[in-house]
């Protein structure tokens, strides 16, 4: 009876431990082994130990792929976090058509990012595109969008008449397009989040805040913002993780990570060098690289985490 | 109600970031539902239109191509009934320009670019296919995560906080970083090219299990009290007592599950190569490289990709939003 009992908690973790096992914990182990493998278009070939992880310094579309994720993440993510913010703030004011709003906004999120990714990527067509139709009714001349390689404040700065040093240049026109069509695609889910940690501060602070003579702002400045602390970690984690995945859109939007390499993600190197190149030891490598940095990030936002909370 | 200036002023901005929240899905069906020729021609943004020039002549009102105007006469090509140039008048005519007209028709809505999009690709296919692979994997995520949370939830076992942070950790790592030796693994199985490398690495949900897990862990205790004494086995506990007080957690999850497999795009694209086996979303990205210059079906086909999501969406948007609002919270 005893053992039968010790072995009962067990056949029901079973199944789910057996394909955890199978399909995250040694594949995860595995990529990490591959990375010391050479490969050939036959497969795999010899042990060439750390040899894949020093061609990465030298390797320019890698450090190109990965300034690329660097500028993706550094726009993405504060976006990711002012704009649903705003919302959700705005949203909280008011009780006439909140739900038809909400729903608005969170309507991008459950649609798939492949379908998303057609219709912005002729929303940004040089002739016919919306975003050129919209910059038309503004006054503003058609901008190349998707085929731009040329960097946004590069373009900023010339439109005003000034040159300025290429490495000043900013992410591409091309990335650019596709961080404000990521940032769109998330913005209703964060701002979901946001209104949900905004129902939990109590309404007793901003009544404080009032008798001391606050106005709208400084409540906003001095009780939310650090009350909604919390949430804003979460959000931030959750955009930092998932704007280094990002995939699809660039398969989808762009011609092979281009122009110029210019919108070439981190996870689409490894997509390329791993099925297009077939080089998967080196992909693997790459893919350790990002996986070290999440956890270095998550790693690192937790602790601050931890300082920050009230 | 009064309405206070700063009410107006933040509904205007709502209204204003809800137009490019929505924007791109009013123009991915307007557009769906013009002509080629008349996306082109660039000239109708929103709303679909067909312009007709008629000529008001001594033989009655007939269609004609405008060539040109020139002074007080326009140059004309008669149409006959079946749209092409009629050859019972001169090509070129020159007619008063009075007697041409311009005729609008707005909205004008072609459905073709539907039919169209379908005949050229087997999206039934695609459809039926993502629909199976979508519902056996809600099935096994069903099975794995209820079992495996009952245990986590309300047993004691050796272990088991080791085991809990295995799955946890587990949850952390992202899809692309598994995903070359996993190919590499299911090349092994010979499991390539088959609907098992599209479901069964899929049968287990990390989340679902801590959902699940949450949810049994704050049933009160006394109800399985009470039918320990009335002899109910574990399994009947499950069975009879967690799960007819879990369907709104179930729903929730499913709903997750459903729009995972549904969205999901790298491992279908990487996992299989025949068309027979392409789901809706490696289907679509497909279409997009064949048809890239026909924006029109391709609008279509991404209309008809995301409605099915969209209909359950709107159908629940109460629940999906609160669902993923609590399921957010609770990391």
């Amino acid at each position: 009876m005893k053992t039968k009992k010790k072995i009962t908690p067990f056949i029901y973790i079973f199944p789910a431990l057996l394909l955890l096992v199978l399909f995250r914990f040694i594949p995860i182990l595995l990529s990490f082994v591959i990375s010391f493998f050479e490969f050939r278009v036959t497969g795999i070939g010899h042990f060439i130990g750390l040899q894949n992880y020093t061609r990465l310094f030298t390797d320019p579309e890698f450090w190109q792929s990965m300034l690329n994720t660097f500028w993706l993440v550094l726009i993405a993510v504060p976006a990711s976090i002012i704009f649903p913010l705003a919302f959700a703030v705005l949203l909280n004011q008011i009780k006439w058509l909140k739900g038809f709003f909400r729903s608005i906004y969170f309507m991008p999120f459950v649609t798939s990012l492949v379908a998303v990714s057609i219709v912005w990527k002729i929303i940004y067509a040089e002739e016919g595109g919306l975003a050129n139709t919209a910059l038309g009714w503004l006054g503003i001349n058609p901008q190349l969008w998707l085929a731009q390689p040329k960097g946004i404040f590069t373009l900023m700065f010339s439109s005003w008449g000034v040159q300025i040093p290429n490495w000043l240049g900013g992410p591409s026109q091309a990335l650019f397009a596709i961080i404000v069509m990521t940032v769109w695609k998330s913005l209703g889910y964060n701002t979901i989040i946001y209104l949900s940690g905004l129902q939990n501060i109590s309404k007793v602070y901003y009544e404080a805040a009032e008798m001391d003579g606050a106005g709208k702002w400084r409540q906003f400045t001095k009780v939310t913002v650090p009350l909604i602390s919390p949430t804003t970690f979460y959000v931030l984690l959750m955009t930092t993780i998932t704007s280094f995945q990002v995939f699809a859109q660039i398969y989808m939007m762009t011609d092979k990570g281009g122009p110029l390499g210019t919108t070439k993600l981190i996870v689409y190197y490894i997509y390329e060098k791993g099925f297009d190149d077939l080089d998967m030891g080196y992909a693997s490598a790459v893919a350790l690289v990002l996986f070290l940095m999440i956890l270095g990030l998550t790693i690192l936002q937790r602790r601050l985490e931890k300082k920050v909370n009230y | 109600m009064k309405m206070r200036f700063s009410d107006i002023l933040i509904y205007v901005l709502l209204i204003l970031c809800g137009l490019f929240m929505i924007a791109p899905f009013i123009w991915m069906v307007s557009t769906s539902l013009m002509t080629q020729n008349e996306f082109n021609k660039n000239e109708s943004v929103f709303i679909p239109k067909e312009e007709n020039y008629v000529w008001r002549g001594d033989s009655g009102e007939r269609k004609v191509i405008l060539v040109t105007v020139k002074g007080s006469h326009a140059i004309i090509h008669v149409l006959d009934g079946q749209g092409q140039i009629s050859k019972d008048f001169p090509q070129y005519m020159s007619v008063p320009v009075a007697q041409v007209k311009k005729i609008t028709k707005r909205p004008n809505i072609h459905l073709d670019n539907y039919v169209k999009a379908f005949k050229k690709v087997p999206f039934a296919r695609y459809f039926a296919n993502t629909l199976y692979v979508s519902i056996i994997t809600l099935l096994g995520v069903f099975i794995t995560s209820v079992l495996s949370a009952y245990a986590f939830a309300r047993m004691e076992f050796k272990g088991k906080d080791f085991f809990f942070y295995l799955f946890l950790s587990m949850m952390m790592v992202p899809e692309p970083i598994y995903l070359i030796s996993s190919y590499m693994m299911l090349d092994t199985f010979h499991w390539l090219d088959t609907y098992n490398a599209l479901i069964i690495p899929w049968c287990v949900n990390i989340f679902t299990i801590f959902l699940f897990r949450q949810h049994f862990k704050s049933l009160p205790q006394e109800l399985f009290d009470a039918a320990a004494i009335d002899g109910c086995s574990i399994f009947g506990m499950l069975w009879r007592i967690i799960l007819p007080l879990s369907k709104s957690i179930i729903a929730t999850a499913s709903v997750f599950s459903l729009i995972g497999s549904w969205n999901s795009f790298m491992w279908p694209l990487v996992m299989t190569d025949r068309p027979e086996l392409r789901l809706l979303q490696v289907g679509l990205s497909y279409f997009n490289q064949e048809a890239s210059t026909q924006t029109t079906l391709l609008m279509a086909a991404s209309t008809f990709s995301i409605l099915p999501i969209l209909i359950i969406f709107f159908l629940a948007q109460k629940q999906i939003i609160a669902s993923y609002a609590k399921a957010g919270l609770k990391d």
